[in-house]
This record gives C-alpha cells, sequence and structure tokens, in this order.
C-alpha cells in the first residue's frame, strides 16, 4: 500500500519494556475509513501495539505515521485532536470522583474548545446516553452506561481515527450488542478509522473488514474478514484459533 | 437422591430503597450431572451459588423453604459444621486465579493446605496425593510447579492449580462460578474439557455459572437461564437452539457468530422484563 493512502502506517515497528522485546518487526497499514482488528492471546503484543501509537509506550523503534505524520515517543496534544483510545474496563477508564459532565468538558477545556456545554450534551445523546445522565458519577452507571460515557469522551475532540482495546470484553453479550451496534454506527456516520485489540474472532466478523492475527510479538498474518468468516486463513496458528473460537461448526462434525 | 435440592431460595439485600431480592424464589435439584446458570451480570446467578456455600455476608440474607445437600438441611448448620461441608463436600472454583491464589504461599503448599484442612494424612501421603491431582489436571512436572508462587504461573495453569485445589478433598459437587472468563479463547476449552472429564469421572454434580450461553449450552446437560433474580426458564442443553422465552433468545441472538453477515446485532428490548 503506498505511502500517502494508508491511515495508520506501522514499519519495522519494536516495542520494549525496559529490555523485553514484546513486539517484533511489525508492518501493517490501515486504510482510512477502514476498520482494522489485532488478534491474538494475552502477551501477544496487540494492547502494546496500541499504546505506542498513543504514546504511552514510548520505548520503540521503527516507523510510526498516523495520517501520514511521524508520530513522535511521547504524549502529543496536536494529535489527540485526531486520534483517541477506548480502554477495555469502563470501571477502571473513567474518573471516579468526577461526573460524567466534567469528564465529558475535560478534553474540550484542555484543547480550549468553546461550546462545550453544548457540546457535552451532543455527546451524550450520540451515545445513546440519556441527558439526565450528565451529572452522575461513574459509580451510577452501569458497565454498558459508562462504556458509552468512554466512547463519548473520545469522540470529544472530533477525532478521525480510534484505537479500540477490548471495548466490549468487560461487558455481558447483550451489552456487548449495543455497544458494537453504536461503535459501528458512529465509524459509518463520522467516516472513522478504527484499530480495535481484540481476542474474539466473531466480534471481528462482524465489526472489522481485516485483521492481523498476532504471536509472541510477531504478526502471523493478515487477512481479510471475508477470508475470517469462510475460515479461508492461511497459517496453522491462525486456523487453530478460528477452530476454538468456534466450536459449534467443529461440534457438528463429531456424530 | 439429589445431591442439591433447593426449594424457594431468595437472597435479600436492604437498599435506601427499601429490600432487593437479588435471587427471588429459585428453585432446583441437582444430581450427577451439569447444570448451566445463565444470565447477565445482577441476574443472581452468582449469588445462587454463594448462598449455597454459606457464602452471602451480612447485610445480605438468605432464606429458603428448603436447602439440602444429600439429605441434610443446609439451613441453621453452624459454621464449624458448614466448613465441614464446603470445601470438603461442595467445592466452588471462582472467575480468576490471580485473586483466589494466595499470592504468598506456594502452589503445593495451598493445595496441600485445602487436603489437610478435611483430611489427616502422614507428610508423605499428603504430598503423593498433591503430585497425583496436579498430574490429573495436567500438569505434568508436578514437583516444578509445586515450588512456584501464582505469579510465576500462566492463567491458564492457574485455574487448574485452583480445579486442583478444589477437587483434591473430593468433593460430590464442584460450583464453577465463570471459571474461564478471565482466560484466553485458546486456554478456555482446555481448561472446560479438564473440568468436564474430572467431574464425570469422579461422578460429581456440577453448577457451571456463566454469561456465555453457548458455553454453557456445550458442556452441561440442563441450562437454567435467570433474569433479575428469577428462573426464567429451564430447559436441556440440546434444546438450546430451540428455547421459546424471548429473553433466552434475545440473549442467543445477541452474540455476534463467526460468519456474521448482520449489519446489526439485535439487542433486548428492555422493557419487556425491566423491574429495576
Amino acid at each position: 500500500m503506498g505511502f500517502d493512502m494508508s491511515a495508520i502506517h506501522l514499519k519495522d515497528l519494536n516495542i520494549f519494556y525496559g529490555d523485553t522485546q514484546v513486539v517484533h518487526d511489525v508492518t501493517l497499514d490501515v486504510a482510512p475509513g477502514e476498520s482494522f482488528a489485532l488478534v491474538g492471546e494475552s502477551g501477544s503484543g496487540k494492547s502494546t501495539i496500541l499504546k505506542a501509537i498513543m504514546g504511552l509506550a514510548p520505548d520503540w523503534t521503527g516507523t510510526i505515521e498516523v495520517d501520514g505524520k511521524p508520530r513522535s515517543h511521547g504524549p502529543d496534544r496536536a494529535f489527540s485532536r485526531q486520534c483517541q483510545m477506548v480502554f477495555q474496563d469502563p470501571y477502571g477508564s473513567l474518573h471516579p470522583r468526577k461526573t460524567i459532565d466534567a469528564t465529558l468538558a475535560e478534553p474540550l477545556l484542555i484543547h480550549g474548545l468553546k461550546n462545550r456545554d453544548a457540546r457535552v450534551v451532543e455527546l451524550l445523546g450520540e451515545v445513546g446516553l440519556d441527558a439526565r445522565f450528565r451529572f452522575r458519577f461513574p459509580h451510577q452507571l452501569s458497565g454498558g452506561q459508562r462504556q458509552r460515557v468512554a466512547i463519548a469522551r473520545a469522540l470529544a475532540l472530533e477525532p478521525r481515527f480510534l484505537l479500540l482495546d477490548e471495548p466490549t470484553s468487560a461487558l455481558d453479550v447483550s451489552i456487548q450488542a449495543e455497544i458494537l451496534n453504536l461503535l459501528k454506527r458512529l465509524r459509518k456516520e463520522r467516516g472513522l478509522t478504527y484499530l480495535m485489540v481484540t481476542h474474539n474472532l466473531p466480534v471481528v466478523a462482524f465489526m472489522c473488514d481485516r485483521l492481523a492475527v498476532m504471536r509472541h510479538g510477531r504478526i502471523e498474518e493478515i487477512a481479510s474478514a471475508e477470508a475470517l468468516k469462510t475460515g479461508a486463513l492461511a497459517t496453522p496458528y491462525a486456523r487453530e484459533l478460528y477452530r476454538l473460537s468456534n466450536p459449534e461448526e467443529t461440534a457438528e462434525e463429531q456424530p | 437422591m439429589s445431591l442439591l435440592d433447593i426449594q424457594n431460595l431468595t437472597v435479600t439485600f436492604p437498599t435506601p430503597r427499601g429490600p432487593v431480592n437479588v435471587v427471588d424464589g429459585v428453585s432446583l435439584t441437582l444430581g450427577t450431572e451439569r447444570l448451566g446458570i445463565v444470565g447477565e451480570s445482577g441476574s443472581g446467578k452468582s449469588m445462587t451459588g454463594r448462598a449455597i456455600l454459606g457464602l452471602v455476608r451480612p447485610p445480605g440474607v438468605v432464606k429458603a423453604d428448603r436447602m439440602e445437600f444429600e439429605g441434610q438441611e443446609l439451613q441453621g448448620l453452624s459454621d464449624r459444621a458448614m466448613r465441614k461441608i464446603r470445601g470438603a463436600r461442595i467445592s466452588m472454583v471462582m472467575q480468576d486465579p490471580k485473586f483466589s491464589l494466595n499470592p504468598v504461599m506456594t502452589v503445593g503448599r495451598q493445595i496441600e493446605e485445602a487436603l489437610r484442612t478435611h483430611e489427616s494424612l502422614p507428610r508423605r501421603a499428603l504430598k503423593a496425593r498433591v503430585a497425583e491431582m496436579l498430574e490429573a489436571v495436567r500438569i505434568h512436572d508436578p514437583e516444578r510447579v509445586m515450588g512456584l508462587y501464582p505469579h510465576e504461573v500462566s492463567g491458564g495453569m492457574g485455574q487448574r492449580i485452583m480445579i486442583a485445589m478444589m477437587l483434591i478433598p473430593r468433593p460430590r459437587i464442584l460450583i464453577a462460578d465463570e471459571p474461564t472468563s478471565a482466560l484466553d479463547v485458546s486456554v478456555q476449552g482446555q481448561v472446560l474439557d479438564l473440568i468436564d472429564e474430572l467431574v464425570r469421572e469422579n461422578g460429581m454434580g456440577m453448577m457451571l455459572v456463566s454469561h456465555d450461553l453457548h458455553l454453557v449450552g456445550r458442556y452441561c446437560d440442563r441450562v437454567m437461564v435467570m433474569n433479575a433474580g428469577q428462573v426464567v426458564e429451564t430447559l436441556d442443553a440440546k434444546n438450546l437452539h430451540a428455547a421459546q422465552h424471548p429473553y433466552t433468545k434475545g440473549l442467543l441472538a445477541a452474540v455476534p457468530r463467526m460468519n456474521e453477515t448482520r449489519a446489526e446485532l439485535p439487542t433486548l428490548d428492555r422493557s419487556q422484563w425491566a423491574s429495576t
């Protein structure tokens, strides 16, 4: 894929925690408007890649480019307007002593944006939360509602790229369905680009266009969602993950 | 005779707006079989398991018309008598091995402790039983693993150690509360297969508590679906896909499939059951 075509471009990316290298030579390109998944077991380095893009894992070598611009190693104010992250655990990612209003207004305040009052109301509406939640605290909300707040906060600066780290794995299946529908609708309405980490292959089939299967910090295979749906994966490890995630199909083969 | 016979179990917690029944009139019997209890967060599925073991703490109040284990009424037992049953006769595997293993005790010591609490055995026999149990949960070098601390083992191995600890006193009933939700897909199957095999071999009864309908359908004989503290329906696991109740159907439909073609996932219309 060409240099200027990709929204997120990673080349020969190596990421370190101290002396330990957790990501090895990762190269991938996410096209503008695409929804791309990183899948693999715990410890395969998938979340670390998101952290490095966000500037939360500063010890890396190689290239990270977002929207054609090289990424620095730390947090970057201009970059945060472009790209935001949604974390796995909505119980841990919202400040417990801040109201929803304060949580959503904070990024607007930091970036000196006007009309904060109206924006907060608008943001709540966009993620399907009633305005009466505005002055509540996180502990008064359910897990699904908190994840909606986290998504609203990520959208506050109107970024074009969202990094999603297991956005639904802490939620019940029925709530997961609501959040996945929401993410899908937002992407369509706003032309967002998603880079999403998950271990749940059916979620990838629902949400994503392509996926990279990771193992021990390396990319084993990059495949299309179509290949995933039909099980037409190339590497043995990816096929094994597919088999484990799809026991209904496998069970039918047994008498 | 069934192992467990529960009639009209209620667990109540006080709230500022008056008492709330988090388990509301649940009746069940468990024989030498695998019973799945499914529901969303807050449906009362975990509380049902905890109530059986007498693990509901005040201000929670447990009441039942009958709560019998092998013909013995569990309500009103002294703490001392209950300790003889808990662990030894009915044991429980919890969700996350990281939080349920003692971090400052080696794996061998804590499994040993589980056994010693309920049986007195000479030292050498004790060690042999621990090694044997670790092999039963497919840990191939028990000698080495016995000397490790919980932070030195992976999540999957931690859960296998938990299972070894729970099964070593040879209980009659195993209550597994989300035993694999903290584990990777690739390890989940292994752990559940293992529980399944041990439960069958030892002729035990199992209660598998989970929010994952498909998983429960695979590993259980019967499935009990709970919502807002009540049993919505109980069905044979093999008939799960023919579920009649709209709540069960809704839960099944909300799960994305591998060959997904739906543009949008159906969500539950909560107004139909909403009570809170």
